[in-house]
């Protein structure tokens, strides 16, 4: 099933001429209209003129994430203020906060984009979603709920916490889907053990629309058999409106619905252009973007572009799950580790839980990388031999897959911090110089 | 068999506030240990409690989501002179039975011990055949 069949499933050609046409306005009113845009295409000797075809992007100038920064809090708007609906902020760990503003059509592309993508797994106008994405300056809460009431189901706008509650709502009210952080899918799912909820027997949820957040195919299967749901991965960053593109049903990468969005990857190192199929950093172009554009935007997150035609008949080009933010990537005695192939470790063992914390401290001039995971009941013996050699099961599986030695502290359950939002698994104690 | 003693493990982090927390857990509970010892690892440690009403206790704990688990223990008084302990391993070890850990404690009934071998029944018996009494669980 198709949300805007014309649009997802046009022919690359016609897609392509699409983009060109968008892209070439977008940079044409931007440099005879905007300052920063007019003075950073000046200062890389390009000119509107020189975009002949879609390739010729790559020799526009990357936006950073500094960039929004540098101008917070108006200085990237490109609207005067009375075409301005909506604000969206999200902080930083350091710095200015990021603001975003949008429009009118801003807000009407991204709920498009969204509703696109819910019909892609099947959400119709039949279900009833729970958004347990934060409402308010983040931008998950709306832009789900807007999302689901487009394509016409009916929308149970709970929020964040009281999680006793929310599993009592989703029972009484039939809830089908829930938008949330996976992180927070799997504290209900924790939540609903404690209780005595059993999601198959209690509950009609069926599907999960999960981001916010890097996870990995571990956490999705560990979800899906705990609560007898499908998972799917929902990408976007504030930047480029909110959660916007999903999976299809195929599972195979998240579509990114060309209309509205270019992508390319590059190498973050040298900021060369990567082709299909190779890793790189993600460079967004958003096309339709009107209070807040963003062109070549270096949006940090690593990941490969799927160029070949997915099954399900959409013609946009996929991107494959998140692995990291570049941003995330830790080095730890100078090898590069990011948390994200930490959870894959941990979620192929199955006598971890499902919660775990990732410390890297300082101590003289060595980096020490400490992992705390949860156990499992059933993972419990009695004796203390078992524990320890479980341990250093757990410490040679890291060391196998990441190169790095860590120590593995194993917790009870619960004595591990949980996330309603986004989850903060990582603490780094060094103090950097 | 009532003279094996149902005792719980219980999986307890090693930091600040978390034994202490788990003492709680077992009051709100209605819990009483009649008797207990703590192995320890660096990192970890591992309750062992002989409780009223093992098996209530049990899945009251469960529910609260403290790790832990059913463990089969034999119990045996102590007679009040030198060398028991000596003869009671001396007649497991000549059953074959091995000891993985053992402890002792002194309630309202005077000194015993409890012992986790591999094969409490076997041990039950053995015991038995040599005149060492093991105890019921009523008569902790
Ligand atoms: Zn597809």
């Amino acid at each position: 099933m198709y949300w805007n069949r014309k649009i997802e499933c046009m022919p690359r050609e016609e897609l392509k001429e699409l983009q060109f046409t968008r892209l070439k306005t977008l940079v044409d009113n931007l440099y005879s209209n905007n300052r920063f845009y007019h003075d950073k295409m000046k200062a890389a000797g390009v000119l509107p003129g020189d975009l002949t075809r879609m390739e010729d992007i790559s020799k526009l100038p990357f936006m950073h994430k500094q960039d929004l920064r540098d101008n917070y809090p108006a200085g990237m708007f490109t609207v005067p203020a009375t075409d301005m609906v909506r604000y969206h902020v999200s902080s930083g760990t350091t710095g200015k906060p990021t603001l975003v503003g949008y429009t009118k059509n801003d807000l009407d592309y991204w709920t498009e984009a969204l509703a696109r993508s819910l019909t892609s797994i099947g959400i119709t106008a039949d279900d009833t979603m729970q958004v347990s994405y934060g409402y308010g300056l983040f931008t998950g809460g709306l832009g789900l709920h807007y999302g689901a009431e487009r394509v016409g189901a009916t929308v149970l706008p709970s929020g964040t916490g009281s999680t006793e509650r929310q599993l009592e709502l989703m029972i009484d009210l039939g809830v089908t889907a829930i938008a949330c952080t996976p992180s927070y899918m799997i504290h209900m799912i924790d939540v609903a053990d404690r209780i005595g909820v059993d999601f198959r027997r209690d509950t009609k949820l069926r599907r999960a629309v999960l981001g916010a957040e890097p996870w990995t195919e571990g956490m999705r299967q560990r979800i899906e058999s705990r609560a007898g749901i499908q998972a799917y991965d929902i990408y976007g960053t504030s930047e480029m409106a909110g959660p916007m593109f999903t999976e299809c049903e195929e599972r195979k990468g998240i579509h990114v619905s060309g209309d509205l969005a270019y992508v390319e990857i590059i190498d973050p190192e040298t900021g060369e252009s990567l082709g299909p199929g190779q890793k790189g950093e993600m460079v967004v172009t958003m096309l339709t973007k009107e209070a807040m554009p963003l062109i070549r935007y270096r949006i940090r997150d690593l990941t490969t572009l799927m160029d070949e035609e997915c099954e399900c008949g959409r013609t946009s080009p996929r991107i494959e799950r998140i692995s990291g933010r570049s941003d995330d990537m830790l080095i730890i005695r100078g090898i590069n580790v990011f948390p994200s192939q930490i959870e894959y470790t941990l979620m192929r063992i199955p006598e971890v839980g499902d919660q775990y914390m990732i410390l890297v401290d300082r101590e003289g001039a060595l980096d020490t990388l400490t992992i705390q995971v949860e156990i499992r009941n059933e993972a419990f013996s009695d004796r203390v031999e078992d524990m320890i050699s479980l341990k250093r099961r757990i410490e040679s599986e890291i060391k196998k897959y990441l190169n790095i030695g860590a120590n593995v502290e194993l917790k009870d359950q619960g004595s591990l911090p949980r996330f309603e939002g986004k989850a903060k698994r990582v603490v780094d104690r060094r103090i950097m110089t | 068999m009532s003279e094996i003693i149902t005792q719980l493990s219980i999986f307890v982090n090693n930091e600040p506030g978390r034994l202490a927390a788990i003492a709680s857990t077992l009051r709100e509970c209605d819990v009483s240990m009649k008797a207990f010892s703590l192995a320890e690892s660096v990192e970890f440690g591992i309750l062992r409690a002989i409780v009223q009403n093992p098996e209530q206790a049990y899945e009251k704990l469960r529910s609260k989501g403290i790790v832990m688990k059913k463990t089969e223990v034999i119990g045996i008084r102590l007679p009040d002179r030198p060398g028991a302990i000596f003869e009671t391993a001396n007649v497991l070890g000549g059953a074959g039975i091995n000891i993985e850990y053992g402890y002792a404690y002194t309630g309202d009934n005077g000194p015993m011990m409890f012992l986790r071998v591999d094969d409490p029944r076997a041990a039950v018996e053995a015991l038995g055949a040599s005149g060492v009494k093991t105890l019921k669980e009523s008569e902790i």
